[in-house]
Order: C-alpha cells, then structure tokens, then sequence
C-alpha cells in the first residue's frame, strides 16, 4: 500500500485512483496499451507491404531507388535526435527542471518540424517526378504497375506517419504549455512520461520504415 | 414479505440536468448512454431484417430491386455487427459492472469512457447518413474489387463511420485491461473475480489487438476508392484476397468480441440460478482466455474458395477444430453448475438456458464449417447465415436479454413484469427457432445468400422464417415496454433481489455514484452460495 | 538522486550515439549487394535500434513486468498477423 497520506489532493489526483504514484503507473499502463493498438494498425500496413515485395522484389527496388536517400537518412537521424531530447525533457520534468524542461519540449517540436519539412520536400519532388499515384503517375513500362504500389505504400505509410507527428506535435505543444504555467513537478510529471512514450513510438516506426522504403536493392547500379 | 424502498442517493438522481448525463464521468451513466445507443441502432438494424424477410417471403424479386437489396442486408450487417453486438455487452454491462464486480470507484480513465460513448455515437450517426443518403451495396464484409472499384454507392462514409467507432471499442478495451489489471479492490485477486469479468478481459484483448488491423484495412479501401492505388485490384497488380486476410483478422475476433461476453453474462445467470459456484472455475476462465487467443489464429476459414493456398486452408481448418474446445469446455462446465444445483426458472435463467442450447447448436454447426471439405459446399449459402445467427441472436442476445433483465433491478432499483418477461422469453425463444432453423435445411439444399430471388421449391422454408421473424420481432418489443414502463411504475428492487452471490449485489440497487461506501476488502471466493445469506426477496410486480 | 539522473543521462546519449551509428551503417550497407542478406541486415539493426528506444528512452528497463508483457503481446500479435498471411502467400505455388 502507498505510504502517502490518504489526504493527499494534488489538483490533478483523481478520485478513483489510490495515489498520485497509482495514477502514474495506471496512465503510463494506458499509453502502453494504447501504443500496441498502433502496431498493429501499422502492423497492416507493413504486412501490406511485405506481400508486395514478395510478389515483385524487382519493381520494388526500382521504385525505391527513387527515393532521396538522403532526405530518408537525415530525417532518420533527426528523429533519433528528437527521442534523445524527448528522454532529457522527461530527466528534467522529473527533477522539476521547468526551464530545461521546455526548452527540450521546444528542440524537440523543432526537430520534429524539420522532419515535416524534409518530408514535404520530398513529396514535392515526388509530385514534379510524376510519382504520385492516380492518373499521372509515371514509371518506366517494364514495373509501371507493381511501382504505383509501392508508391502507394511508400505515401499511405509515410503519409499516415507524418499524421501521427503532427499529433506528437499537437501534444507536445500541450505538454510545453502546461510546463510554461507551471502544472509540471517532480511530482507530477506523468504527462510528459506518457506524450513521451507516444513520440518514440512515432520515431520507433520511422525506423523501420527507413530501410524498408528508402533502401531496397540499393546495390543495383 | 418485507418492504423495501430506494436509498434516497444514488447515480441516477445524484445531478440533474442533460449536461450531467452528457458530460458525466460515472461509468455507470455511460452504461445507460450506451444502452441507449445501441437499442436505437438495434432497432435499426432490425428494420432491416424485417425488409429482407419480408422480400423473401416470395420467390420472386418483386419487393425491391436486387440493388436494393444489396443494400438492406448490407446495412442489416453493418449496424448489427458493427452498432449492436460487438458494443452491447460490453459497453451496457461492462461499463456497468466491471468496476462494481472488482470494488473499485470508477474505470482507470473515465474522461475517455465518455469520449468513447461520444465516438461510438459520431460513427453511428456518420454510417446513418451513408445509409439515408443512398446506402451501401456491397454486405458488410466489403470485398475488393467492387467496394473500391465498382460499387456506386456510399463506400467511404460507411467505411469511416465504422473505422471512427472502431476506436471506441479499442479505448472501451484499453479501459477495461488497465481497470481489471490495476484497480482491483483489497483481497479481490484473480482467483477470485467473478467469471464475467474473465470474460470482459477477454473480449478487451481481442477489441485492443484486433480491432486496430480493421481500421487500417477501412482506411485502406476509402484510399484505394480515392486514390485508386491498387493493394487489392487485380487490374492494377494488387491482390483482393490481401483485403479478405487483413479483414477477417480482424472479423474473425470480432465474432469472439460479440460471444464472449455473452459466455460471461451466462455464467453469471447460471451461478446465480443454480445457486451455486460456477463447475470447474478456473477452466471456464481460462477458456476464457485461449478462446481470445486461439480466436486471432482461425481467420482463414471464411477464405477457403477464395484462392488461397491448399496448404494455408489445412492450417486453418485445423486451428478452426481447436478453437471449438474451450467452448465446449464451457458448455459442460454451467451444464455441470446445473447437475444438482437449485435450479430456478426466473426470466434471466430461461435466456441464460436458452444461450446454452441454441449456441451449442450453433457452435456445432461452426465445426462442419471447419472442414474443408463441407464449407466449399454450403460457404455463402444460407447454411452459413443460419450458423451465424444461432451464435449471434439465439447466443448473444439471449444472453444479453438475460444479463439485461437480471442486473435491471440493480441499475434502474426497479422489478419488471415477470409474467410478461417470460412471455417474451417463450416468444423470443419460438420466433427465433422458427426463422433460423429453416435457414440451415434452405443452406443445405443449396439456396444461396444475398440474393433477392430464389428458386421456387425453397418458397416455404422461406415462408417459416420470414413468419419466424415476425414473432421474434414482437418478442424483443414486449420487453422494451415493460422495462420502459417499469423505470416509472415498477416495485422497488432492494439492494440483492436474486439473492445472488456478487460486489455487486452488496451494494445498493441502484448504486451509489462511487459504488460502495467504502472500498470492499474480498475475502471469499468467487459464487460463494454455501455462506451466503438465504433469501431472494421476491420480485414478481 | 542526482547520480541516478546523471547516469541515466549518460545512458541516453551513448544510446543516441549508438542510434545513429546503426543508422549511418544501415544506410551505407545497402549499397553493397549482399544478396537475401541485405533485408535481413536491415531489418536486424532496425530491431537493434527500436530496441534500445524501448529499453531505454520509453525507461521499458525500469518498468512493471505488466508492461513487457503487453510489450511482447504486441509483438507477438503482429506476428500472428504476419505469419499466418505469409502462410498462404508462400505457399500458393507449392504443387
């Protein structure tokens, strides 16, 4: 049994919870729940994906050498930045660091801009490219078909990646709001655990996506 | 006889005004949200039934076109499965119960109980306007290339309207794994939670891991008719058997999300009307348990003429014979609860007797499916419509009714009419025998389903289920009026009515909005009847 | 308390510098051809990396045994969906 007082009413404790340590652990439970429902909604885009490339591994590699590899690597690795500064936002938020609590949440929120922004580029050039599906797609004859797949997969993937970094973002400036007004302590810093278990889930799905999209058959020429 | 009266506060009077029920957080006010939501949509999608039989009581198409008709047993399908049976246990009874059976206050996260009421009701409303603004044509199993190439009807909002429900039973799952994990009362350990709340766990695994592969699979086919990308045209290079595999992951679950809390609700009736501890308790649980798993393994059983391999129809199949076990397994373990118990004859006892034998019937048919060999002669005949309905209206809302009409004493504090309750029971009982049974000797002799029109020589088992039908339609609207009529004139229920063994028969009726005055410290086990007080208190109006 | 935060700190940049180690290895390894291996190469350190974001920045380490299980859970269900599709997909030219 916790060993707090049972009178103790942090505003944000909630009445069905034994303790604001109960509650904590209950939420980061929740989010944890919440982010295995997203493997597998992500899940049936990956299993998607790996049919294709079993059913034409050369159209594949063809389509996605048409990526800008290194667009994919530097968001990679802007990604892998952001759960860094994530992780320290947490660090401070627990030490009631609030100064340096935000400015992670904001390095954090930057980076994660730049990655919308590579993002968009890359899309724009795949726009001029001809490499949207629909009605002007455009791929040499020999995978035209099995190519529109790919990119098919290649914006449904990404496309619904970006969605759920515009949510992170969308969180986390949540989260810097409620940092600035001081609602973050040491004591209460589940928020900002919770947002940030959400933010590497988006950069652990990135990761994979990496090598996936970006890197098939490389070697080729 | 003693009198009983209500306690002055409880959660239904303890605020007034739409805004304390809209924005409630009492899982106990959702329950009653949701009650309303899937009665209306039931309604709905019974509306439905009584078109499709009612064309179908002659041979001729003569009713409605045949693109009409695909869209009546397509929206029949959609709101049932998706408005009605998949939410109904859990979002009425386990909203209601889960945290009064483990002693806790509340669920984990209410904010996002409500929320999930509020997505349920925005899909709902969103799948109705695609139905009142022409309809959808292509049954509720979507199947590419015609939901994403051909059909002209309202594809992509009934695809979003069941992706934006979707996340309602995927938060009400979450909420219910976290609650039955992390807020269990002092003493209540796992050994001894009561078998409906093994039974929502269940269901909450299946909703949080299977649902999430149905959304992405709708996402996909509104892209394919937006976008025209491809994954499941052939013409463009894609595969629609990929759509079938990513669909019925989900859809096989999703029929396990629909019977296991029923299962729940039926060991709860049978414990309590036998007066008695469930037979074999922790065999019931875990069944429980591997039905969930052993349920996300068998989904290629609704795919075996549709162009899969040879090889991965023979693992199915088989996994298909294995899943049958557990629910097996239960059925002899409440008939074996029955052997020697005090058996009462009180409405919610007849549903729960009735779930028993009809879903029996229905799970045995399931088996036939299972091989190979048979299901490619009766697949998409009626012998597969009347299988499923044995499980999903002569099981799961059955049992429903029964579970409803035993805990409504504990959520209203009122007693409905017995003598008409167990009319409708005895209504509901022959309506649905008479409509369904027909339907397995039609399967067998090879009529086809989702047609309009049939051969002439299937004209009268037809009539026998369309007539059925309309019997068991007057059976489910006796019991809304006299539960409606009961809410205002019934007697006074009393704390424990039945005399049932439960948290929640310790408490009031209705209950508190925290539940208990204080938290409960569980020291018994679960149907404890040999030390429980004697005496149900009677409770015919 | 502070030597708790300041080793966990440490923990996190090394991790991150190993993070983008595997990333430059990755991307640098697919220009060479090394046949069914390049995928498997790939996918392992994807794994690598998606594990030590776990274990380490979502604190997995440190965590009640509930949240491996629901962890593995996961994962497990994924390959449910996975292999059992492959099952046919691979299988269908099989005589």
């Amino acid at each position: 049994m916790p060993d707090q007082p049972a009178a103790v009413l942090h505003e944000h404790f909630a009445h069905q919870f034994e303790s604001l340590d109960h509650q904590k652990e209950v939420s980061l439970l929740g989010m944890w729940v919440f982010l295995v429902t997203e493997i597998l909604f992500f899940g049936g885009l990956f299993l998607t994906y790996t049919v294709y490339r079993h059913m034409y591994p050369s159209a594949f590699a063809a389509a996605s050498h048409e990526l800008i590899v290194w667009a994919g690597t530097l968001n990679t690795a802007v990604l892998i930045t952001s759960s860094l500064t994530m992780a320290l936002a947490v660090a401070a938020a627990q030490a009631g660091q609030r100064r340096a609590l935000m400015a992670f949440l904001a390095v954090t929120m930057a980076l994660g801009c730049v990655f919308l922004g590579v993002k968009a580029f890359e899309y724009y050039t795949e726009y001029v490219e001809r490499h949207i599906p629909g009605h002007g797609f455009q791929f040499e004859a020999e995978y035209a078909q099995p190519a529109q797949i790919f990119f098919s997969l290649y914006f449904m993937m990404t496309g619904l990646h970006a969605l759920h970094m515009i949510i992170g973002l969308g969180v986390m400036a949540v989260m810097f709001w409620l940092s600035w007004r001081g609602t973050i302590t040491s004591e209460y810093s589940s928020p900002i655990e919770i947002s940030g278990l959400y933010w590497h889930f988006v950069d652990i799905v990135w990761i994979f996506l990496f090598p996936l999209l970006y890197l098939v058959g490389r070697h080729v020429h | 006889m003693t009198t009983t009266t209500a306690p002055a506060r409880h959660y239904i009077n303890d605020g007034y005004g739409i805004r304390s029920w809209l924005l409630t957080r009492d899982h106990k006010r959702i329950a009653l949200l949701y009650l309303a939501g899937v009665t209306f949509f039931f309604f709905i999608g019974g509306a439905f039934a009584v078109l499709i039989r009612l064309e179908l009581a002659t041979p001729a198409g003569d009713l409605v076109s045949d693109e009409t008709y695909n869209k009546l047993f397509t929206m029949h399908g959609v709101m049932m499965v998706f408005f009605f049976l998949i939410p109904a246990i859990p979002a009425v009874l386990g909203n209601f119960l889960v945290p009064i059976m483990i002693g806790a206050k509340d669920l984990a996260f209410p904010k996002v109980n409500l929320a999930s009421w509020y997505i349920y009701m925005l899909g709902g409303l969103f799948t109705l306007y695609a139905l009142v603004s022409g309809g959808v044509d292509t049954g509720w199993t979507f199947y590419t290339p015609f939901s994403t190439v051909s059909s002209t009807t309202n594809v992509i909002p009934t695809a979003l309207g069941i992706f934006i429900t979707g996340f309602s039973s995927i938060l009400t799952g979450l909420n219910f794994i976290v609650t039955i994990h992390r807020m269990r009362a002092p003493g209540m350990t796992w050994s001894r939670l009561p078998l409906f709340l093994w039974s929502m766990y269940a269901t909450s695994l299946i909703n949080v891991l299977g649902t999430p592969v149905l959304a992405i699979t709708l996402l996909l086919v509104a892209a394919e008719r937006v976008f025209r990308f491809g994954f499941f045209d052939p013409a463009l290079g894609g595969d629609p058997v990929l759509f079938q595999h990513l669909f019925w992951f989900y859809s096989h679950p999703a029929v396990y999300v629909m019977v296991l809390p029923a299962m729940g609700v039926v060991s709860e009736l049978v414990a309590a009307g036998c007066r008695k501890p469930v037979f074999g308790y922790s065999f019931v649980a875990v069944a429980s348990l591997s039905i969930a798993v052993l349920g996300f393994l068998v989904w290629g059983h609704h795919m075996f003429v549709a162009g899969v391999s040879v090889y991965s129809a023979l693992i199915f199949s088989i996994l298909s014979f294995l899943v049958a076990i557990p629910s097996a397994i239960k059925v002899f373990n409440w008939t074996a609860t029955m052997y020697r118990g005090s058996v009462s004859w009180e409405t919610p006892m007849l549903y729960a007797y009735g779930f028993i034998g009809l879903f029996t019937i229905g799970g045995l048919t399931g088996l036939f499916l299972a091989a190979v060999g048979l299901d490619v002669h009766v697949t998409d005949t009626y012998f597969i419509i009347a299988h499923f309905h044995y499980i999903m209206v002569g099981g799961t809302i059955m049992a429903y009714l029964g579970g409803l009409h035993f805990w409504w004493p504990k959520l209203s504090g009122r007693l409905y009419n017995e003598g008409l309750a167990k009319l409708s029971a005895g209504i509901i009982f022959a309506g649905f025998n008479l409509t369904f049974f027909p339907q397995f000797v039609l399967g067998y002799l090879g009529m086809p389903r989702r047609y309009h029109a049939y051969p002439p020589e299937f004209q009268v088992l037809n009539v026998l289920s369309s007539a059925g039908a309309s019997i068991l339609g007057l059976g489910y609207l006796i019991p809304m009026a006299y539960l409606m009529w009961s809410l205002r004139y019934g007697r006074t229920a009393g704390a424990n009515p039945w005399g049932a063994v439960g948290l929640e028969w310790t408490t009031s009726s209705p209950p508190p909005t925290e539940n208990f005055a204080e938290t409960p410290t569980v020291t018994w086990k679960p149907y404890d009847y040999e030390h429980a007080v004697a005496g149900a208190e009677g409770h015919s109006a | 308390m502070s030597t708790e935060h300041a080793s966990s700190k440490r923990a996190y940049y090394t991790v991150f510098l190993v993070l983008l180690v595997c990333t430059y290895v990755t991307w640098q390894i697919a220009y060479f051809d090394l046949g069914p291996l390049n995928t498997l190469a790939a996918l392992a350190i994807a794994v690598f990396k998606a594990t030590l974001v776990v274990l380490f920045f979502m604190h997995a380490r440190s965590s009640p045994r509930l949240t491996w299980i629901v962890i593995a859970a996961g994962l497990f269900w994924l390959g449910i969906l996975l292999v059992l599709t492959l099952s046919d997909y691979l299988t269908r030219l099989w005589t």
